[in-house]
């Protein structure tokens, strides 16, 4: 098991540094940053002090290892917009996007597990097919747009629930709705998927020859089993919620990380932009490794092997 | 004819009336897409108060006939979707199929690179790139086809472990087949359905990534009808002219939903495994 | 006074036509062993899922009688029944391996078929648990409480499901083949625990086997089943002493008998396999693979007897044997 966990977490920084490589090299290789900081109307005297104030001078390898190393001592260097701290600034921004991604992934599974779970029961029934076909449409609907249309429907005509902003807890129902739908199909055919394997096997006789009832049979003894793989795509939902929370942030006008890199990206403002995907693929790797963790304590197989 | 058929023929009709469009744009649409009429701007759809029968869907913001740049946009969208799932597949099933059928070390290196992929945020740095490298239709492509590909290789990588233990590439392997022709008229064929389930999901995903990326305002730049910069440059309006933003959505949403409808017809009919 | 089951004419068909039971007939007194024996595929399982209702679904039973004491089990709502099964109904499978559930302890498990049934508090449920871990020969009851299946040996699984299935005392336990997924020592241990526990506690035990081994060794009543019909039904000297129908006779000579059988004989088998058996099948479902089989045996074959309390289905007469041998 230790050993299993160190392998893992050896793995886990080996991704991190890939992605950062990978994500350093696209961006850096895209243009020159020192001429989109100086703005259209810089001499090219501006734009050499430019490149000589942030380090652009120098070779790409070298300003890479100077990013990383003091990104390894936590300092990821300073926002060219605000001039302030780039971790101050994801931060202060953070609670937004967590508040966010995890009331999203709250809704997304007390909507799939439940439509999950009556699927499996009613497999082939009409019940089913038409659960099935509610995931079809979910995953068909863009959130940008879906975003969109509820603010002008619940927002604007009923003035249920505020259109942007998120001054009350009210404000964030309905974009924690949109991030919602993206992972509700995905969890809920899965959901599906290990209930029915799960319902047809041998133990589920034993719970019904022991006379169990069947809220029971199919919550406690069925669900449990069909839980492990739902909770490794909820990690991983959970991840993409935050990543895809960019969208939401933009059209709700929420100022969280999401928000801070659209931000930034449109603004060249190069080290933000980095440190979110920094950000953005440790909490990933994190959540990965939380769900494996989890399952360990749902299986006892995994737990003793 | 069974519901399932029923599901199966509604994506066929679907996918082929948005080509259909798509294709015969220039010969159907009523007005130059990109013709700005000043005169005639935000003119409502022809069903509601105030519309007219020479602009069907009514115009944008810049008098743009808004049917005309519909049309125009089903092309982008499946040019990108398209051109975007053969780039991804290519990487994708390669790096599938090398790390499935030779296993070891070989498989190690795919699994990092598939683990990698999957902790990049994926529309953030879709937009860090097209913003850095600027916004074209090669540069959405690209970027999207070279994000998009860890599905695929998922999938080639599971079907040519079960494959590559059947008797058939054993006999190949013993009449010394070289390994290219192994991996390319023995073990692609057979977990070609597969693919193709595959294919059209990251289609469907590769169409609604182009569209929130040009919703952004760093996909496809303007004046180019994407549906996605459509709705964008709708959503000023939106309040007072919801139908903005409605009629590049549902159009979106329609296709997308077809793509699915055709993917899991496919997926029944060629007897693919469940969903991933 | 009645039996403790008590059943006539019961009836299974599955979603796809299969006529799974027809027509499946016995009694299980108190006290008494009673062995549904036959091939995998001719519908013992199916009989006694059928009597529990823990059927499939997409299969529907029908019977003229299907009792347990005075309570007609076809009249019981499900919800009824389940408070039944598990209390005084209780039932053990072949699958000791899968049977259990992965993610609960054996504790756990055990404890709560009996909070389900009765008002007892979980740590005296507990007790109870271990009380009959004990009692089914397993070392250490307090430790294996704690423990999950997958910790767990075959034989040790199989044990507790049988200790799991005496939690309240049940009245009639069906044993669904429990020891064919064992190993032949296991296999003993467990036929012995069943024996004793039956006369400790009186039970009235439906044991479904294919091993006419087990049959000799345990049953006081046999049915024979074939096709989803019972062809032959005695008690158990009767059945080894003058098995009387094609099939049961058939079963008996593929066990070799030491001294009896010639060495440089083949060990006896019955060719061909159990046919399935579609709605409109008619006629006994034994004559494609029997050798006495006439054009009569197309028609509904005959309930005749042998002697008093043992009776086959079948057309030929009770000492067709005797007299072909003459």
């Amino acid at each position: 098991m230790l050993q299993f966990l160190l392998r893992r977490a050896l793995l886990a920084v080996l991704v991190c540094l890939t992605v950062l490589v990978v994500s350093f090299v696209l961006t850096r290789l895209s243009g020159d940053l020192a001429i989109s900081i100086a703005g259209p109307n810089a001499t090219a005297e501006d734009i050499a002090t430019i490149r000589q104030n942030y380090g652009l001078d120098r070779p790409l390898v070298v300003q890479f290892l100077d990013w990383a190393a003091h990104a390894a001592r936590g300092d990821l260097g300073s926002s060219y917009l605000y001039h302030a701290p780039v971790a101050g600034l994801i931060a202060d921004r953070l609670p937004i996007t967590l508040t966010l991604g995890l009331s999203g992934l709250a809704i997304a599974l007390l909507v799939a597990i439940p439509l999950g779970i009556l699927s499996a029961m009613h497999e082939g029934t009409v019940i089913d097919r038409g659960i099935g076909l509610v995931a079809l449409i979910g995953q068909a609907m863009p959130s940008f747009w879906l975003g969109l249309v509820l603010i002008i429907v619940v927002g604007l005509k009923l003035q249920w629930l505020p259109i942007s902003g998120v001054d009350t807890w009210e404000g964030y129902i309905m974009p924690a709705i949109v991030l919602a739908f993206s992972a509700i199909p995905a969890l809920m055919r899965l959901t599906r998927a290990g209930m029915i394997d799960a319902l047809a096997s041998d133990y589920i006789r034993t719970a019904r020859a022991k006379g169990l009832r069947t809220a029971r049979i199919v919550l406690k003894h069925a669900l449990r089993n069909a839980a492990m793989p739902v909770v490794s795509v909820a990690a991983v939902q959970l991840g993409f919620m935050l990543g895809g929370s960019i969208v939401i942030e933009a059209v709700f006008a929420l100022h969280g990380v999401g928000y801070l890199a659209w931000e930034s990206i449109s603004k060249n403002d190069f080290p933000v932009v980095q440190a979110v995907v920094l950000f953005l693929a440790i909490v990933y790797i994190g959540l990965t490794l939380a769900a494996d963790m989890m399952n360990a304590v749902l299986d006892p197989r995994l737990r003793s092997a | 004819m069974s519901l399932r058929h029923i599901a199966f023929g509604l994506g066929v009709l679907i996918v082929g009336v948005v080509l259909v469009a798509g294709v015969l744009a220039p010969y159907i649409a009523p007005h130059d897409p990109f013709a700005q009429d000043l005169m005639q701007r935000m003119i409502p759809p022809e069903w509601m108060d105030g519309g007219s029968a020479l602009h069907p869907f009514g115009t944008d913001q810049l008098g743009r006939d808004y049917l005309s740049r519909l049309l125009y946009g089903a092309r982008i969208s499946l040019l990108i979707g398209t051109l975007a799932v053969v780039t991804s597949g290519l990487i994708g099933i390669t790096l599938g199929i090398l790390g499935g059928y030779f296993g070891g070390r070989v498989d190690d290196v795919v699994m990092f690179a598939i683990t990698c992929r999957l902790s990049i945020p994926l529309i953030l740095v879709a937009l860090t790139v097209v913003a850095f490298v600027g916004s074209s239709l090669t540069v959405v492509v690209l970027t999207l086809g070279l994000l998009l590909w860890d599905r695929f290789a998922v999938v080639a990588r599971t079907t040519t472990m079960q494959v590559r233990t059947l008797d058939y590439i054993a006999a190949a392997q013993a009449a010394g087949a070289s390994r290219l022709h192994i991996l390319s008229r023995e073990v692609l064929p057979n977990i070609l359905s597969h693919l193709v389930v595959v294919a059209t999901l990251e289609m469907a995903l590769a169409i609604l990534l182009e569209a929130a990326l040009s919703f952004l305002g760093l996909g496809v730049p303007p004046p180019l009808p994407s549906w996605g910069l459509m709705i964008a440059e709708g959503k000023d309006y939106m309040f007072f002219s919801p139908w903005v933003i409605m009629i590049p959505g549902i159009a979106l949403f329609v296709l997308v939903l077809g793509i699915n409808l055709l993917g899991d017809g496919l997926r029944d009919m060629l007897g693919a495994g469940r969903r991933p | 006074m009645n039996a403790v089951l008590e059943v006539a004419n019961l009836r299974v068909a599955f979603a796809n036509g299969t006529q799974a039971v027809r027509g499946v007939s016995l009694k299980v007194e108190r006290g008494e062993t009673h062995c549904l024996v036959g091939e995998s595929g001719c519908g013992k399982s199916v009989s006694s899922l059928a009597v529990m209702n823990l059927l499939a679904r997409g299969a529907t039973r029908s019977a003229d009688v299907l009792r347990f004491h005075d309570t007609d089990l076809m009249k019981l709502s499900e919800r009824h029944m389940a408070a039944l099964r598990g209390d005084k109904l209780a039932m053990i499978f072949q699958e000791p391996m899968t049977s259990l559930n992965p993610a609960y302890t054996i504790g756990s498990q055990m404890a709560e078929a009996l909070t389900r049934h009765r008002r007892v508090s979980r740590a005296k449920a507990l007790d109870r648990a271990a009380e009959l871990l004990g009692r089914v020969g397993i070392t250490a009851p307090g430790m294996r409480l704690a423990q999950y299946p997958h910790q767990l040996s075959g034989g040790l699984r199989q044990r507790v499901m049988i200790a799991m299935a005496l939690m309240c005392d049940p009245e009639l336990l069906i044993a669904d083949e429990p020891t064919t997924a064992l190993d032949v020592t296991v296999q003993a241990q467990i036929l012995r625990l069943l024996q004793s526990l039956q006369r400790e506690l009186g039970l009235a035990l439906l044991l479904i086997t294919h091993d006419l081994g087990i049959v000799a060794r345990m049953a006081q009543r046999v049915s024979v089943m074939y096709a989803g019909e019972v062809v032959e039904s005695a008690s158990a000297e009767a059945l080894f002493a003058q098995p009387t129908h094609p099939y049961t006779r058939g079963l008996l000579a593929c066990i070799p008998i030491p001294g009896a059988s010639r060495r440089d004989e083949p060990l006896g088998s019955i060719p061909g396999v159990v046919p399935r058996i579609g709605p409109d099948f008619q006629g006994c479902g034994f004559r494609d693979r029997c050798a006495h089989a006439a054009p009569i045996c197309a028609q509904v074959a005959p309930l005749q007897h042998a002697a008093p309390g043992h009776d086959y289905l079948c057309r030929l007469p009770p000492d067709w044997s005797a007299a072909e041998a003459a």
